[in-house]
């Protein structure tokens, strides 16, 4: 059970409450999780990773265990805590003006 | 009885703004999609309920929205706009070769005759059609694919393919327009396409009648005389009598022939609006005095309208999609401005009233005549 939480913007558009819960087997990494997320919601299909070349968003970050993972290769397994759903895995949206 | 029903995009959402055919008052729903730059909302000629709406973020990239009982409920359909074959490159602004890379639609051009089928204008310049009602987007190659796109370069907001018309008495026939790269027809659907920059001259390019490079801001017709096309480019106000394959320039009088957008009445085909600006490092009507210009005369002779408009203090533009005209015997005008007034005018351009002061910054405007 792998705990996510998602910015204002995405809960909006999947029309959900800001933590949700995925089920994944194994020892899932980012990637993994994004893809968990875009099949259960497509509407937020390409809004972490941009679709044609499957990079994070420069204005997405993913934060974990007071960690900011965002910089790791999205194939990096989770932390063990966030994997035993101790902890939550937080999309972000880089804090920005205007 | 005759309503209308205003669309506006803004930098931080969209709204409808309805009122009866008397276009006095106006009930104001939104804002849709909070916080999301709204490029462009539109609705389909043949199923007013059918509306698109290009929702976009820096943060989480491009959403379509899609709506099938006028604007009340929306639901997100394919974002999926996948260059149909190897991108390539264009020039960055330091001259450099740069890859294609998506980033949001700028423009929806509904078909007139199939609410699922819509033509979407993106940045980087390309356009992609869909038939299914926005389930799946397909590029349109031969536009991106063009000989001279490796030398098209952005202008300042992008290398947007910002504009789309259909002529809506022969579909096969379409005109794009690209900053800067200028207009681009097609006579086979979309097929294939042809530069159509013949007599427009910029200074602002290293050969001013190059045949592409040109920044063109807007293009417009009237549905009965399609082989005539207005535009407001970078500079200059131009008219095509050939179907784009060639203009003359028709500024005329006009107090600066710098702006944005160019519209054309609904009822009377030679009647042409314009919003000048001071200039293009002044983007604020000239003396801080908002004015529409309208020509009767398809161009060179203008007419300042400001009746209700601010004529003092007022530095607001007013953007390439934010003009729009509506079809009552009437015919309506209605604009948007970067300060977040929309304005409507329900004797065609003889006077105005705001009829929303304080929306966020205004990126598109279309109007629906409903009956």
């Amino acid at each position: 059970m792998i705990r996510v939480r998602l910015p204002y913007q995405l809960c909006k558009l999947a029309a959900v409450e800001a933590e949700i819960v995925l089920s994944i087997t194994g020892t899932p990494t980012q990637a993994e999780v994004i893809d968990a997320i875009e099949a259960r919601f497509p509407e937020l299909r390409g809004t972490m990773r941009d679709p044609a070349s499957g990079k994070r968003r420069p204005y997405v970050r993913f934060f974990a265990c007071e960690q900011d993972l965002s910089h790791q290769p999205l194939d990096t397994p989770l932390p063990d805590p966030v994997v035993r759903g101790i902890e939550a895995f937080h999309v972000v949206g880089a804090m920005s003006g205007g | 009885m005759s309503k209308v029903r205003v669309l506006v995009g803004t930098q931080k959402g969209a709204f409808l703004l309805e009122a009866d055919g008397q276009r006095k008052r106006w009930h104001i729903e939104g804002p849709f999609f909070a916080g999301w730059e709204v490029y462009h909302l539109t609705g389909s000629p043949a199923d007013p309920n059918r509306l698109y709406a290009s929702q976009s973020s820096s943060w989480f990239g491009q959403i379509v929205q899609r709506s099938d009982d006028g604007g009340r409920s929306w639901r997100p359909s394919s974002n999926g706009f996948d260059y149909a074959s190897a991108p390539g490159t264009h020039q960055w602004y330091d001259g450099t070769p740069h890859p294609w890379e998506f980033a949001r639609v700028w423009h929806f051009a509904p078909s007139p005759d199939d609410p699922d089928t819509v033509y979407a204008g993106v940045e980087d310049a390309a356009l992609f059609k869909t038939t299914d009602g926005g389930a799946t987007w397909n590029e349109l190659a031969g536009l991106r694919e063009h000989r001279s796109a490796p030398d098209w370069q952005p202008g300042a907001g992008g290398m947007c393919a910002h504009t789309m018309l259909i002529d809506p008495s022969d579909t096969n026939r379409l005109h794009v327009a690209i900053s800067a790269a200028g207009v681009f027809r097609s006579e086979d659907g979309g097929t294939t396409w042809e530069a159509s920059d013949l007599g427009l001259h910029s200074d602002e390019i290293p050969d001013a009648r190059a045949e592409v490079g040109h920044c063109v801001h807007s293009i417009a017709r009237h549905r009965d005389r399609p082989d005539t096309l207005f535009m407001q480019k970078h500079w200059d106000v131009m008219r095509s009598d050939d179907g784009g394959r060639s203009w003359r320039e028709i500024s005329g009088d006009l107090p600066s022939d710098f702006g944005f957008p160019v519209a054309v009445h609904a009822h009377e085909p030679d009647t042409v609006y314009v919003v000048p600006m001071t200039s293009d490092s002044l983007h604020y009507p000239p003396s801080g005095r908002l004015c529409v210009y309208r020509s009767r005369v398809g161009g060179q002779e203008w007419q300042p309208m400001a009746k209700g408009l601010p004529q003092s203090h007022c530095y607001v533009n007013v953007l390439r999609g934010a003009f729009a005209v509506d079809s009552l015997d009437d015919c309506g005008l209605y604009f948007g401005t970067t300060g977040g007034q929309v304005y409507v005018s329900a004797d065609g351009g003889d006077s105005w009233e705001a009829i929303a002061h304080d929306l966020p910054r205004v990126m598109s405007v279309e109007v629906q005549t409903l009956s």
